[in-house]
């Protein structure tokens, strides 16, 4: 654990008794962090004092408490740090519920200071009173009601310590006026014993020789990667490169952990799951060897259970024990940080006999390109001037043109098919780059998370792809984007329909689009130009490169209207409750799908 | 895939006594649709900074795991043991139960509360409150006969539990 001070004026020795709302911003310091993302109001007004006050921490004004998590949450996973959050009592923590919840759903990081009333009114039902522990105690990884002063910086300080070790997740302190208001004496994190230490395991050294003895063994062998390679930082990525290097094994990733391996490299089959990679699906389901890494079987990936990767010895490393044998039954689980575990299957694979079946796995590669060779991402695109832009088309050519910038871009998505196709076409060569909701499929993330990126990195080139519907959950954000001058580039997929929901009624409820609509929309660029961003609409597919260029030159904030194919479908796609190899392939892809059925018609 | 029959186990934790870890263990059960069949809890230290936590559960045994790496994750719980999984252990709870008649059948509510070992720590002319110690199912079986013998009121504690031998949860 490293801990900056970021201060020399702050001395974390002594034990000087202060005002609770200061001992909170010196333990915020001693805790490294820069930047804080809040809206203010009664209960934390003696928190928003004590920020007026200092000059270390910076704090960046949201729209909505739940754009203030997502936006922290996006600030935590594109630089590795913990984001932190703070918001009033009542409707200011009732807020930040969905956004506590997409940080837990996806591991992300997180410290959320909320206000409460002061103790003596708890339970009283006082103004802006919430239970906000109670509320919170499912959609947090820990929480605290600090009713005591000497409480406060200790809480603080054991909260960072939780909500970034092991499987990290959003930590919430819940912080009584009184206490604020109050003092209390300060403690330095040295003084601190975190109750995390009583939870760290080291690798099972026996287990991860077993796991490349089976490598070893392994004809048809296939990595299964997830977000936990990112989540245990660059270096698990870097020697995730160097494992698939040395044993030449074919890799596909879930949504969340897009980029911990190069997407452009030849040995990446795309994504799994639901709207993953034919390849990638079919290799998931013949393999022999499924080495999953920092991934935990979700059923957006499995599909049909008792139908996924039937013939395989599965190999399960994951920090959180709860999570093996959770879902799938494994043949080897370790327990331990990733990063260090693929280190560690270096070292095996590098002691242990030579591989012996590289024939085999040359067959094997040979059958993953005959796959890969359907094409199962290309859709036809009408190349008339004043032709109708495919929403593929689109997302395909804001990948290409932001990649020829050259510049170091981040991606935020909101949720729905557009979220999917990006997945499917961006390929990201670095980890921390791609911020999408997964676990929790939050409409709305996708603008706040492109603040929280552009927070953190300044220089950088941020895109938002987003859908029409999804955007205007937290459109309000276009205030904070306005207010910092936030250049972030927001590609609004514009197909007039909920599409994913659209899709589904296609598929599974008899193309009745009950609701599905998006009707009576704003004009986007209009309202672009009211938050003073930059406005523009496409429509017609001549100009779509020249809008995606004029929106990435632009130095502000952009709004891109892209008016594209209504009816569109996302595929590949696995039905709900069907198997990896009955996938429903495009209309291009000639091939016969499965049916749902009526046992996948009740998943979602 | 097998088929993996239920049974029941009783797990025991050791928990910082602080508010709302009961409540993360109770929800715990109840968001993941885990059944908790008693619980029990108080403080067992000097300091009272740590209560013991019995629960009896049923499910399946890699429910039963599944349930046992879960309350591992949460921060307040520094110990969980599978006493069922674990080997031998004494599980005890003690019951009140209340028996309303005359004649006859209170005349036999005390004969076999004899035979139980129960005692009668209040009695009126037409009633007795007998409170009776053991394993679940002794006391089950004792409420099984008192039913028809004018049983109208049953208070249990739920199960305490502890390992055989010199053997402690801090060490499993
Ligand atoms: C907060 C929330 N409400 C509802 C949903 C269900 N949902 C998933 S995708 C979707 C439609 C998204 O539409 P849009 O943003 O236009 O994206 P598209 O699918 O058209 O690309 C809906 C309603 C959700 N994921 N999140
Ligand atoms: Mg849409």
């Amino acid at each position: 654990m490293t801990r900056t001070t970021g201060s020399t004026t702050l001395d974390a020795q002594t034990t000087a008794t202060l005002p609770g709302a200061e001992v909170l911003m010196r333990a915020l310091v001693e805790q490294g962090v820069e930047v804080i993302f809040g809206y203010p109001g009664g209960a934390v007004l003696p928190i928003y004092d004590a920020l007026f006050k200092q000059t270390h921490i910076r704090h960046v004004l949201v729209r909505h408490e739940q754009a203030a998590v997502h936006a922290a949450e996006a600030y935590a996973r594109s630089t590795g740090k913990v984001g932190v959050v703070l918001v009033t009592s009542g409707p200011g923590a009732t807020n930040a519920v969905t956004g506590l919840l997409d940080a837990m759903m996806d591991s992300i990081p997180l410290v959320c200071l909320s206000g409460q009333v002061p103790t003596p009114l708890i339970g009283n039902d006082a103004f802006q009173e919430a239970d906000t522990t109670g509320i919170t105690r499912p959609v947090t990884k820990y929480n605290y009601l600090v009713r005591k002063p000497e409480d406060l910086a200790p809480a603080v300080h054991e909260a960072f310590a939780i909500a970034r070790s092991g499987r990290p997740g959003p930590v919430l302190i819940d912080l009584p006026k009184n206490i604020t208001v109050g003092d209390a004496p300060y403690t330095d994190a040295q003084s601190v014993t975190p109750r995390t230490t009583r939870m760290g395991a080291t690798p099972d050294r026996a287990a991860v020789a077993r796991a490349v003895a089976a490598m070893k063994a392994g004809k048809r062998p296939l990595f299964y990667t997830g977000g936990g390679v990112i989540n245990s930082g660059p270096q698990a990525s870097e020697n995730l490169r160097k494992l698939v290097e040395l044993t030449g094994f074919p890799i596909t990733s879930t949504l969340m952990g897009l980029g911990a391996f190069p997407g452009t490299d030849s040995r990446f089959l795309g994504m799994l799951g639901m709207h993953g990679t034919y390849e990638a699906n079919l290799a998931t389901h013949d393999c022999d060897v499924l080495i999953a890494l920092g991934s935990r079987f979700d059923d957006r990936v499995t599909g049909r259970l008792d139908a996924f990767s039937p013939n395989s010895f599965k190999i399960h490393v994951d920090i959180d024990p709860s999570q093996i044998n959770k879902i799938v039954h494994v043949n080897e689980g370790i327990v331990g940080d990733v990063g260090q575990i693929i280190a560690m299957m270096i070292e095996e694979w590098e002691k242990q006999p030579a591989y012996a079946h590289k024939a085999d796995l040359e067959a094997w590669w040979a059958q993953i390109e005959a796959w890969r060779a359907l094409d199962c991402l290309r859709f036809t695109q009408d190349n008339a001037a004043d032709a109708v832009i495919k929403p593929q088309q689109a997302i395909q050519r804001i990948y290409e043109l932001a990649r020829q910038t050259g510049r170091d871009t981040y991606v935020s998505t909101e949720v729905g098919q557009h979220q999917m196709w990006a997945a499917q076409f961006f390929r990201f060569d670095q980890p921390n780059r791609w911020l999408t909701s997964g676990g929790l499929g939050t409409m709305g993330y996708g603008l706040p998370a492109a603040v929280g990126a552009q927070i953190a990195h300044p220089d950088a080139l941020v895109l938002d792809v987003a859908g029409e519907a999804s955007t205007l959950m937290n459109i309000q954000e276009l205030g904070t984007i306005a207010q910092y001058r936030l250049p972030v580039k927001i590609f609004i997929i514009n197909n007039h329909y909920m599409g994913m929901v659209r899709q589904w009624q296609e598929l599974l409820h008899g193309s009745r689009y009950s609701e599905s609509y998006s009707d009576a929309l704003p004009d986007f660029v209009k309202l672009a130009e009211s938050f003073h961003a930059t406005g523009l609409r496409v429509t017609r597919l001549d100009q779509l490169d020249a809008t995606i260029r004029q929106a990435l030159e632009h130095d502000g904030p952009v709004v891109v209207d892209i008016c594209v194919a209504e009816g569109e479908n996302c595929f590949p796609m696995i039905p709900s409750g069907a198997a990896h190899n009955q996938m429903i392939l495009g209309p291009e892809q000639e091939e016969s799908g499965a049916t749902i059925s009526k046992e996948g018609q009740m998943l979602v | 895939m097998q088929v993996e029959v239920s049974g029941s186990a009783v797990i025991s934790l050791l928990v910082d006594n602080e508010s709302g870890a009961l409540a993360r263990i109770v929800e715990l059960f109840s968001g993941r649709g885990y059944n908790i069949q008693s619980l029990t809890v108080a403080p067992v230290d000097e300091h009272g900074q740590t209560s013991r936590v019995n629960i009896v559960t049923t499910g399946t045994q890699s429910s039963i795991r599944q349930v046992k790496t879960q309350l591992e994750r949460l921060v307040p719980v520094s110990r969980v043991v599978n006493l069922t999984a674990e080997g031998p252990y004494v599980a005890r709870e003690m019951a009140l139960v209340k028996v309303v008649s005359s004649g006859e059948p209170r005349t036999e509510a005390l004969r076999i509360a004899q035979a139980f070992r129960a005692r009668a720590v209040d009695t009126t002319a037409s009633s007795f409150v007998f409170e009776l110690t053991g394993s679940t199912d002794k006391l089950d079986s004792f409420i099984e006969l008192m039913r028809p013998l004018g049983l109208v009121e049953v208070s249990r504690t739920g199960v305490a539990s502890i390992c055989r031998g010199p053997q402690t949860i801090q060490n499993f």
